[in-house]
């Protein structure tokens, strides 16, 4: 059976690159300061995409488990350290909180959908649990980091106010409550946005790619509402999971403030 | 382990409210105090003294819980610190921090939300009782009605103190509690905590202050902080 879309060669990809040179020529020209770092991103995105697709071409050959779970478990240590990369304070064990969350909340549901809800036999294939899990690993990972620097910025700001409630009589869990919730919309927030403007102000990725594969639109959208969904719960999940990790980090059984173990990093935004 | 205190038996005629012993505390190497031990009897009122840096805003600060304790013991009402859970021991010990930290809303509302805490629980905030503090003090009820964000610095502190005040606590810890305020609101604010004392046999204030004159005013003798 012919592929049910144009394959590309490296002619295309030649080509698709002087779309590039086009910003290179006016950064140069105005002076912007913009072509090294271009160059550099796009290096790299090629570089790094080749690869892929020849490690993906590989474990896809392969058709057995173990391959797929470790390019898994290697998908999901980069997000979760990516995560905490991301966030502009640290505590002692924020590194394993991050990877415990987004492996637990990502394999969850992409497990329980590939299991349950799409009936993928054999479940490893990885045609369908690599890009899912990608897709959630991405979501997960923007939840996370967004949740825990929330968390932490919040008791680094509000440190005054917590200790107050904590000296009034309030148990850590009531000191903190207000700031959990806050820390879980903010997590929350990029998915709900998303999900409010798909299809109306967006075209999901994952969608085109499909219907560029030459999948019928109505079979594209209903795979888009799986994903959606898997998403949401993955990134409510690890949210929800970092930040109560943070919360038992930064509080301790006394029910004191332990804002001290908190340091103060040069993040990357 | 056993089960963190909640309700502690009656106290001894004789026994202390508080009882601290052999506390020490250093700062990057630099010890503040070492070997600090008194205790508070019902109805005193004790300053805190000593040079600025000397640790007395960490002394309050670990007898409210707040900070561990290096070394040493701290006993409440014939239980150790230890031993309490945290939210009611702090129940009965109330800190005053130097600044005050009020939520967002009516002041009223700020009194009033501490008595959701489980540890106040079967307790309500009573609006009278607030006004008749503020009486005391020449202010009316529409006080209750600001905004806590329109308050000048005096009258956070004094809405601070104003809602430990209602929460009764049996030990009151006062930070600085007059250092950034003019003379009639540190009047004002000698004149709430006098009022929370007399209403109560069970009770007593600890005060730390730079100034010599409220020292001497406000208390009945005093605890030294630092290598004095």
């Amino acid at each position: 059976m012919p592929a049910a879309y144009l394959t590309l060669g490296p002619v295309q990809l030649a080509l698709a690159a002087v779309l590039l040179l086009v910003n290179l020529g006016l950064s140069a020209w105005l002076r912007l300061g913009l072509a090294r770092s271009l160059l550099v991103a796009a290096s790299r995105m090629v570089v790094q995409l080749l690869l892929v697709g020849l490690v993906l071409q590989f474990v896809f050959a392969l058709h057995q488990p173990l391959p797929v779970l470790g390019i898994a478990l290697v998908m999901a240590t980069l997000a979760g350290v990516a995560a905490v990369n991301r966030t502009r304070r640290r505590f002692p064990g924020v590194l394993w909180d991050s990877l415990l969350t987004v492996v637990t909340a990502a394999f969850l549901v992409t497990g329980a959908s590939l299991l349950g809800i799409l009936r993928v036999r054999p479940w490893f294939e990885a045609q369908y649990a690599i890009p899912l899990l990608g897709m959630v690993l991405g979501n997960t990972l923007n939840g996370i980091s967004l949740a825990l620097d929330r968390f932490m910025e919040g008791v680094a700001d509000g440190r005054e106010a917590i200790e107050a409630r904590l000296a009034l009589g309030a148990s850590r869990w009531e000191a903190a409550h207000g700031l959990v919730r806050e820390s879980l919309r903010t997590g929350m927030i990029p998915t709900i946005n998303a999900m409010m403007v798909m299809g109306v102000v967006s075209l999901p990725g994952m969608m085109t790619g499909q219907i560029l594969a030459g999948a019928a639109p109505t079979d594209a959208v209903r795979y888009q509402i799986v994903i959606m969904f898997m998403i949401a719960s993955a990134t409510a999940l690890g949210a929800l999971g970092v930040t109560l990790l943070a919360f038992r980090a930064l509080f301790d059984a006394r029910d004191r403030l332990r804002s001290e173990r908190l340091r103060r990093v040069g993040g990357r935004r | 382990m056993s089960r963190p205190v909640t309700d502690p038996p009656p106290r001894l005629a004789d026994a202390p409210l508080l009882a601290v012993a052999g506390l020490r505390r250093a700062v990057d190497g630099r010890t503040l105090y070492r070997d600090l031990s008194f205790a508070v009897a019902p109805g005193e009122r004790v300053a805190v003294r000593g040079p600025s840096g000397s640790g007395k805003t960490l002394l309050l600060r670990s007898l409210a819980g707040l900070e561990p304790l290096e070394a040493g013991s701290v006993v409440l009402l014939g239980i150790s610190q230890a031993d309490w859970s945290m939210p009611a021991y702090r129940r009965r010990l109330m800190l005053l921090p130097q600044r005050p930290s009020l939520p967002e809303g009516s002041v009223d509302r700020a009194l009033a939300a501490p008595f959701a805490f489980r540890a106040h629980a079967g307790r309500r905030y009573d609006p009278a009782a607030a006004r008749a503090y503020l009486e005391r003090v020449g202010r009316t009820g529409t006080f209750l009605e600001k905004d806590t964000s329109r308050l000048s610095g005096g009258e956070q502190q004094l809405a601070a103190l104003l809602r430990v005040l209602l929460l009764e606590p049996q030990i009151l810890l006062l930070d600085e509690p007059t250092a950034s305020l003019d003379a009639d609101a540190s009047e004002a604010v000698e004149a709430l905590v006098a009022a929370w004392l007399e209403r109560g046999d069970e009770r007593a204030y600890l005060w730390t202050s730079h100034d010599a004159a409220q020292i001497e005013r406000v208390s009945s003798r005093s605890v030294v902080v630092g290598s004095a």
